[in-house]
């Protein structure tokens, strides 16, 4: 019936046909996309505006000290955030110290080395790898990493180092457990390997085929080409990639709260258990009240603004590089 | 179009005569070439003589480029790639197995269709690929940089500012700086495959004239689209079609009177 009668409109009038579609419904869509938009950006407002409204007692009890405090005792209600902060930077950066090396590795092989047969195979893995639950990570670290770890690193390595200055207080583990800040750290460095490793080799990919090509004609060999032309030429954006990783590893909450130990002391051993403000949150929030919410919170809003200033800081260096 | 044969002839007249008396320095024999299993390169016979300028013409596609690459077997940078026959470099199979293709990539210096420099300085750009195969003092690798610098004709617009990164100079600099690069290494062969496709009139004439200058050290191919610039810079010009070698000799016979008639047509634009 339609198609007839618009056929007939056409025959009779042989003007072009013309669609209605009522302007209000035009001003309806680009008002709800706008709001979609909007919403996000209200979301993230309205969650830093309650944390820190949630984290002021806390600020204001304690003041300068809640930061350089290493006290945490619930019993007397005096907080401090000293220890978790270092545990969170420690474990941090022992993933990346572990971490980048190997994504870097990855990248390179993935896009220099490999034969195209096997590119597919081990991208896959690398991308299941971040499909991996951080639940499962956690543990796979407890109950299979853990155990090992103690037997065959913690103690050899405690028995070899013990008495030795420095490295006798930092590779000493008093109770080997298995759990503590270096176990964090190497289950950190698994997680997020498959960040670092795809945008670096998003970023390698990236550089011309013609840029290599003459690094191989003045007779580079491929660490040469990799070393003084490729990855200097990534430059900034490979710092980009690391600090989206070191962002991930700051925040992870599941998988540390299972093998770091949560044990509330300053420790000079990496082998020693230690807490996150991530994982400390984890464990405390069921039962906080008062004050110790409040703490909790305050907790929180360090760590956003840590991750946070990070993220953006990557993104900024990401973006650099993929523009120019 | 018998304009363009017209500036074309008169365009032959200014570049020297081809001197088939000099030596050979790269004779290709029986080379076939691959891309997976697409055959590119079909039998090719040719014969590259000691500092003379060969350029290598023919329509896109044609193998051209191609058959530059396998001079210092960049292509095997692409697993896919492969080439049989023989290129003798000074009588040495460049293709052979035991062939150490570093060494032979410094030996046979490469400058590509767009400017590359490295992320360095302008100074470490050259510096860089002497490092490779020679230990040099400081003062001693300054003045190869310079030497290097000044054959490019860059010297005098580089000379104050050697500290600054290489993609701080213009397209037709860093082109000529791409050029220092390779002479510094001391090479014998020089390829160049379109080196003035991604720049400008004047600077094209630059590197034109750079060439002819570097004419008295080096032996030169170079794969250009430009039919006047074959003409005023080579002394020998081979054409080749559809990854065949159709024609070559001295380039004033082949832009002034060639054999075949395809030569004839592409030369003077009626087809390509």
């Amino acid at each position: 019936m339609v198609a007839l009668s618009q056929e007939r409109l056409v025959s009779s009038t042989d003007a072009p046909v013309r669609r209605f579609s009522p302007p209000t419904f035009d001003r309806i869509f680009r008002f709800a996309s706008l709001a979609s938009a909007l919403l996000v950006l209200i979301v993230l407002l309205g969650i830093i505006g309650s944390m820190i409204y949630g984290g002021w007692p806390a600020f204001s009890e304690f003041g300068l000290s809640f930061i350089t405090s290493n006290v945490w005792n619930v019993n007397e209600d005096q907080y401090g955030a000293w220890v978790a902060i270092v545990g969170t930077l420690t474990t941090a950066l022992i993933a990346l110290v572990i971490g980048v090396p190997l994504s870097l590795g990855i990248a390179i092989f993935l896009t220099q080395l490999c034969p195209p047969w096997l590119k597919r195979p081990v991208a896959t893995t690398i991308e299941l790898l971040a499909a991996v639950p951080s639940i499962i990570y956690g543990m796979w670290g407890l109950f299979v990493f853990a155990p090992l770890f103690a037997n065959y690193v913690q103690i050899p390595v405690s028995n070899i180092v013990e008495g030795m200055p420095i490295v006798g207080t930092i590779l000493y583990a008093r109770t080997p457990s298995g759990v503590g800040i270096l176990t964090a750290g190497i289950i950190l460095a698994i997680m997020i390997i498959p960040f670092i490793a795809s945008i670096a080799r998003d970023i390698l990919d990236q550089i011309p085929s013609v840029l290599r090509e003459s690094a191989y004609g003045i007779g580079c060999t491929t660490w040469e080409v990799v070393r003084n032309v490729l990855v200097p030429q990534a430059g900034v954006s490979i710092i980009g990639a690391i600090m989206l990783g070191l962002g991930r590893a700051l925040g992870e909450t599941m998988a540390v709260t299972f093998v770091v130990g949560n044990a509330n002391r300053l420790s000079g051993s990496l082998f020693d258990p230690g807490s996150t403000i991530a994982s400390r949150i984890a464990n405390e929030f069921n039962e906080a009240i008062g004050l110790q919410l409040n703490a909790l919170m305050a907790l929180g809003c360090i760590l956003f603004l840590v991750t946070f200033t990070v993220l953006v800081l990557a993104r900024l260096l990401v973006s650099r590089v993929k523009v120019g | 179009m018998s304009t363009i044969a017209l500036n074309t002839s008169s365009a032959v007249g200014k570049a020297a005569a081809g001197n088939a008396e000099a030596p050979v320095r790269i004779a290709v024999r029986n080379l076939n070439f691959y891309y997976g299993d697409f055959r590119s390169l079909k039998d090719i016979n040719l014969d590259f003589y000691d500092r003379q300028v060969t350029a290598l013409i023919g329509p896109s596609g044609c193998g051209k480029s191609t058959l530059l690459r396998t001079f210092n077997r960049i292509y095997s940078l692409y697993p896919e790639q492969r080439a049989d026959g023989e290129i003798l470099l000074d009588g040495q199979n460049v293709l052979s197995q035991n062939i150490d293709v570093n060494e032979l990539r410094a030996r046979v210096g490469m400058v590509f269709q767009k400017p590359t420099p490295f992320p360095m300085s302008i100074y470490d750009n050259i510096a860089f690929g002497i490092k490779l195969y020679e230990r040099l003092p400081k003062s001693e690798l300054d003045g190869r940089v310079e030497e290097a610098l000044r054959k490019a004709a860059l010297w005098d617009e580089a000379k104050d500012k050697l500290r600054q990164s290489g993609m701080s100079l213009s397209g037709g600099q860093q082109q000529r700086l791409c050029i220092a690069r390779t002479i510094a290494q001391k090479p014998e062969v020089i390829l160049l495959d379109e080196p003035t496709s991604a720049l400008d009139p004047i600077s094209t004439g630059k590197i034109e004239e750079l060439i002819e200058q570097l004419r008295s050290e080096f032996t030169i191919v170079i794969v250009t689209h430009n039919m006047q610039q074959a003409a005023r810079i080579s002394q020998f010009t081979a054409f080749m079609y559809l990854g065949e070698l159709v024609e070559f000799g001295p380039t004033t016979k082949m832009f002034m009177n060639p054999a075949k008639k395809q030569t004839q047509d592409y030369i003077t634009g009626r087809f390509g």
